[in-house]
């Protein structure tokens, strides 16, 4: 369950000069489901394309099995890609698209016939075999597209964006099917996304990314609830971000006043970002408490209340909470030490 | 109301340079005047189909057949370069197709006339180096090169203005499901690009079956094509009637091929020059 089936070693790929990817380490796991997280321009693309086969790093290797696949062209790899525009070939129709590589390999008819049989069930398009793809809706095609990859039966399943082009209640369904589809088959996926919501539900592990290197690798929970710098706070959720002082271990200095926190090991005085998470903070009122403001405005979101508070040092605080309190109160907010994040600077690494 | 005056001069268009000639090549196909007056007649059909005219016949569609599958085999390559990813001065070698398009038709062909002359450039050029002299002149391979000159950009535009809408998506995803370049080529690039393939054979294939300036300009007069004969029997001989049975004819031919080729074009892909 452990074993690495792919890993990339100091893979850094230059674009005219310009850096996509910068020195990016990175092992996966056999049947684990990983997500490459990051906004547009952040890498995560040109990364599942050196996977794939479609780019060849600048420097660094690409092992696939312990085995350097660098330079082996796509169509040698036991990898298969979802495009983020689904390229179904517009010639063909469904079950022709879906047999494609099944053909190339030369296998007999009944045998196709079977296997893409059982990825028609599988996606649930029966009775769509003689369909042109281009008459289908944005999530046929889709579907198309991952049973034309998985009946290859591929190691690793590579999925750029590949939820994209639908709409959000599509969305939703397919990331189920596709989390189930990995569970029942058992194969290795990598996920690019730039929806942080979608890589936190389905995946295993979220790579986030930026500027061509990886900000942080772990799980779901633990990006969310200890991210390494203030760009995944902010990416992953949403976060107040303000500039703090440690003082010492556990204790920390924001807008005048002294906090304490939970986080060792900085130097004393060293500048840091505090996050704190919009859900972390209480309302209470403005008689005695560190951090007073006044409501600036407040949208209802179903499950709770958006509000800004803006501090009296002109900090506009950003707090989710179940109560209200109307525009232009005075409040104050509380919180609990081990809400407060204490981040490194950027670049103090 | 307002869209039907602005069709107005359009229409106008149509029937005087369309309706109206068409209707006088069919009239004048179907009667047959003497000195008694004009009636109804099928003998200008029932002549055309005398040996010596379907010789012509075959002879025209023959050469242009020829014409037509050089102007592939050369246009096609020629036009996957053009749109390849790899090659970067498209813009450039576009140019070069076109350029020559902006000359007059007629001039183009007599500066071959010049340059294929008994003692003309090409000639002297092979006789510095040696070689032996090329007398092609006046003869079929002189016509054919004369058409496929002139007729490759024909081939060579719609090809290549489907090969450059094809989605490098599309093969990319052909190499990850296992097809090397030949298998992508084979069963994605050619599919797709079909209808081009089929405009442009229209392209070339017609121009080239009803030449008469190519045909006798480079083939000296003694290689008379379909064109030259509908040609001689309304400036020379002035048998109007047998001139329009045969433009008739002609029509019907090219209808018919039209017809053929729209039916392997395909369903809704709608991708030409047409």
């Amino acid at each position: 369950m452990t074993e690495t089936i792919v890993q990339l070693k100091e893979v850094s790929k230059l674009y005219n000069e310009t850096a996509a990817l910068a020195g990016i380490n990175l092992k996966i796991k056999r049947n684990e489901f990983v997500t490459l997280l990051g906004p547009s321009g952040c890498g995560k693309t040109t990364m599942l394309r050196l996977i794939g086969g479609f780019e060849e790093p600048s420097s660094g290797d690409i092992l696939f099995e312990g085995k350097d696949i660098s330079n082996v062209p796509p169509y040698k790899r036991k990898v298969n890609t979802i495009f983020q525009r689904y390229a179904l070939f517009s010639h063909l129709d469904v079950y022709e698209n879906i047999a494609f590589g099944l053909r190339i390999k030369k296998m007999n008819g009944a045998a196709i016939k079977e296997k893409v049989g059982r990825m028609l069930d599988l996606v649930n398009l029966n009775g769509f075999e003689k369909r042109n793809v281009d008459s289908l809706s944005g999530g046929q095609q889709q579907r198309v597209a991952i049973a034309r990859a998985l009946v290859n039966e591929p190691e690793v399943l590579l999925l750029d964006e590949p939820l994209a082009a639908l709409d959000l209640k599509l969305r939703r369904e397919m990331q189920h099917e596709l989390k189930n589809m990995q569970k029942q088959l058992g194969i290795t996926f990598v996920f690019v996304t730039h929806d942080q919501e979608e890589a936190l539900s389905m995946s295993d592990t979220v790579v986030v990314m930026k500027d061509g290197e990886i900000q942080q690798i772990g799980s779901p929970e633990m990006i969310y609830n200890e991210p390494e710098n203030a760009f995944v706070a902010d990416f992953i959720g949403e976060s107040n971000i303000i500039d703090g002082v440690m003082l010492q271990d556990r204790l920390v200095e924001m807008g005048g006043e002294h906090f304490a926190c939970v986080d060792e090991g900085f130097d004393p005085y060293e500048p840091v970002d505090v996050v704190i998470r919009p859900e972390d903070l209480r309302l209470t009122s403005s008689q005695g408490a560190k951090l007073r403001g006044v409501v600036r405005s407040v949208t209802f979101l179903g499950v709770h209340y958006e509000m800004i508070v803006e501090a009296d040092n002109g900090f506009s605080w950003l707090v989710h909470s179940t109560l209200m309190e109307p525009v232009n109160t005075p409040v104050g907010l509380e919180l609990e030490p081990m809400d407060i994040h204490i981040m490194r600077k950027a670049g103090k690494r | 109301m307002k869209r039907s005056s602005a069709m107005a001069p359009y229409l106008l268009w149509i029937v005087f340079f369309t309706v109206v000639p068409t209707l006088l090549v069919v009239y004048y196909g179907f009667t047959q005047s003497g000195p008694e007056g004009t009636h109804w007649s099928l003998s200008n059909f029932t002549r055309f189909f005398e040996p010596i005219y379907l010789r012509v016949l075959w002879r025209s569609v023959y050469l242009a057949l020829i014409s037509t599958s050089i102007c592939l085999f050369l246009g096609y390559p020629a036009a996957m370069i053009m749109a390849g990813r790899a090659f970067t001065r498209k813009n450039a070698l576009l140019l070069l197709f076109v350029v020559p398009m902006w000359m007059n038709f007629l001039l183009r062909t007599y500066a071959w006339l010049t340059l294929l002359e008994r003692n003309g450039f090409i000639n002297l050029i092979l006789g510095y180096l040696r070689l032996p002299s090329l007398n092609i002149l006046y003869t079929n391979s002189a016509v054919v090169l004369g058409m496929v000159y002139n007729f490759l950009p024909f081939m060579v535009l719609p090809i290549y203005s489907v090969l450059s809408k094809i989605d490098r998506r599309v093969l990319e995803a052909a190499q990850d499901l296992g097809a090397n370049s030949w298998t992508v080529f084979w069963r994605v690039i050619l599919p797709l690009s079909l209808p081009g393939v089929v405009s442009g054979i229209t392209m070339v294939f017609m121009p080239a079956l009803t030449t008469f300036v190519i045909s006798r300009l480079l083939g000296g007069g003694q290689f008379t094509l379909i064109g030259n004969l509908i040609e001689q029997q309304f400036l020379v001989v002035g048998d109007w009637g047998f001139g329009s049975a045969i433009s008739l004819v002609m029509m019907l031919l090219i209808l018919l091929s039209m017809a053929l080729m729209s039916f392997f074009e395909g369903d809704e892909r709608e991708v030409s020059l047409w």
